[in-house]
């Protein structure tokens, strides 16, 4: 299929807008990226047609419902590879999934144990640690990240020890978009038996990843970074672990049998999904992803990647711009700054003309005091963008530097 | 000058502009001639602390005024500061724990005074108004 950027562009009901009397300049795709109709229409259709609560219902509605929540899950499991549909549990998003996993640990782990965590993580996936290592006496140890925005992989190495229980690493760094080793990190992990979580949240609208081939114990993502809902997103947790970690809440659906002496659990993925989910959300994350298979992952990359190399360009001709996460393994993001002219101010004259990135340290503080900045401008692209507003974003940034100069 | 009439000043010179860029502009002029605050006093007590830029405010009683001196790192928050600091310094503290903030929507200006916006002046605006009823407080 050939990539027609105007029809797919049809797709977005929102980038029809106007911000500020411009056209929307979209490039906070890394914050959130914008729905398809597809998925609005998903939405729709739920809550017109078939709305009921699931796994509980004898009734029609609750089959077509359950019927279609479980088909999203079948369709999360063919996109990421796992072997069982049942390795697929469906969260509020990343940052739950990754409580989830730090929680089922927080009775695994004892003084001494130790965690590896990457100085590129989101506050997200370094917070959760540091909780689980207060409550249990295992230390924390981060691997360093070099100049370009890559971690410093022999430092990993030698973090790793018999000790070490859990290795947490994001795909894609949010703050600069660089791609990590992932398969060489789970594979070192692995060598002295421990446990590796991926953060994917940052790389799934992007690369799809196959959880069997990385043999990464988990895997978490987000369904709004990849054209779903707010409010969803998915863990995935290879069965070996499903069975070892304890449920997470207890609540309905997550039980096989209650008495007031014992309750037992029910299996995965239900022990681990109490209550009743966001039904809506996962059939629409569902959705998300056939959208996004229906684009085909390549020309996606090869839309993202035109629009990554001409923005490089043009950016670095700007006297004084200096982009942050140099490094040629990387996704459609630029984190930048011009001279000493503060991230805040340019973000604000870039939305007086309808272009929205963002600013600030993007819950990176670790890498913003590395660099020693108070924050950068960071504009994400995603396969909906044109050439035509990075132009935009390059005119803008002239003119905010000129102003603020 | 009253605060009201310093505050119908500025809408005013504001007026005086069609367009957003020029506001802008002459806000960031604004900034640019805020007297800085002595180096000495940015420390983390007079630091407040919005996520995106970070405001310092100090203020002192002279006579039966007060005056404020304040800094950020970010331009733009300058310009509203070197905005606020004109109504505001110099004041009883009666005048200021009285007066309000209305004039910068007439200007245009409000977005800056979002809360959401985290930049720190909202807070600012909030601190110096406890500063004044602090002051009221030791003055009675
Ligand atoms: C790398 C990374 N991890 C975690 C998160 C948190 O995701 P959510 O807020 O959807 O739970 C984000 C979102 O910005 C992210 O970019």
């Amino acid at each position: 299929m050939s990539f027609d950027i105007k029809k797919i562009r049809e797709d977005f009901p929102i980038l029809k807008r106007k911000v500020n009397n411009a056209p929307l300049v979209y490039l906070d795709n890394a914050a959130t990226s914008q729905k398809p109709q597809q998925v609005i229409d998903c939405i729709v259709a739920y809550y017109s047609n078939y709305n009921a609560n699931i796994h509980r219902g004898v009734h029609s509605l609750s089959q077509e419902a359950t019927d279609a929540y479980e088909k999203a899950r079948k369709t999360l499991q063919l996109h990421f590879n796992a072997a069982h549909s049942h390795e697929i549990l469906f969260t509020a998003g990343t940052t739950e999934s990754i409580n989830l996993v730090a929680s089922g640990f927080s009775e695994l782990l004892k003084t001494g144990d130790e965690i590896i965590v990457s100085a590129l993580e989101h506050h997200s996936n370094i917070v959760p640690w540091q909780m689980l290592c207060e409550r249990t006496g295992a230390i924390l140890k981060v691997i360093p990240m070099n100049e370009d925005g890559t971690l410093q992989m022999d430092r990993y190495s030698n973090l790793l020890n018999d000790n070490t229980k859990l290795v947490f690493v994001n795909h894609i760094s949010n703050a600069l978009g660089i791609i990590n080793p992932i398969k060489k990190i789970i594979e070192q992990a692995h060598q002295v038996g421990a446990a590796v979580l991926i953060d994917g949240a940052q790389a799934c609208s992007h690369i799809k990843a196959d959880v069997q081939a990385l043999d990464v114990d988990f895997y978490v993502t987000s369904a709004h970074k990849m054209c779903g809902p707010t409010g969803v997103g998915m863990l995935y947790i290879k069965e070996a672990w499903g069975k070892t970690l304890p449920p997470y809440q207890g609540g309905g659906e997550m039980i096989a049998t209650v008495t007031f002496e014992k309750t037992t659990y029910a299996e995965m993925p239900h022990k681990f999904e109490a209550g009743t989910p966001n039904i809506c959300g996962g059939i629409a994350f569902g959705a998300a992803v056939d959208y996004l298979n229906s684009i085909g992952f390549d020309a996606i990359k090869k839309q993202e990647e035109a629009l990554l190399s001409y923005a490089t360009e043009q950016l670095l001709q700007i006297d004084g711009l200096k982009i942050y996460g140099t490094a040629s393994e990387k996704t459609s993001v630029i984190s930048f700054n011009v001279s000493e002219i503060h991230p805040y101010d340019i973000g604000t004259i870039l939305d007086k003309l309808g272009i929205a990135v963002r600013t600030g340290q993007h819950c990176t503080q670790p890498i913003m005091d590395f660099y020693g900045i108070p924050g950068t401008v960071r504009a994400s692209f995603a396969f909906y963008n044109t050439k035509e507003e990075v132009d935009a974003l390059v005119n803008a940034v002239k003119r905010a530097t000129m102003m603020l100069s | 000058m009253t605060i009201k009439e310093i505050q119908e000043e500025l809408i005013d010179e504001f007026a005086m502009f069609d367009d957003w860029m020029q506001k802008y502009e002459y806000m960031i002029d604004l900034g640019k001639t805020l007297p800085l605050i002595d180096a000495e006093k940015k420390t983390d007590d007079k630091l407040i602390k919005g996520c995106q830029s970070k405001v310092w405010l100090n203020s002192e009683m002279q006579e039966d005024k007060i005056v404020f001196t304040a800094d950020s790192d970010a331009i733009i928050t300058k310009g509203i500061i070197a905005i606020m600091i004109r109504v505001f310094s110099h004041q009883t503290p009666d005048a200021i724990v009285a007066a309000n903030t209305d004039f910068i929507a007439e200007i245009g200006l409000q977005e800056h005074l979002s809360p959401t916006r985290a930049n720190g002046l909202v807070s600012m605006v909030k601190q110096m108004k406890l500063y004044a009823i602090a002051y009221q407080a030791t003055n009675k």
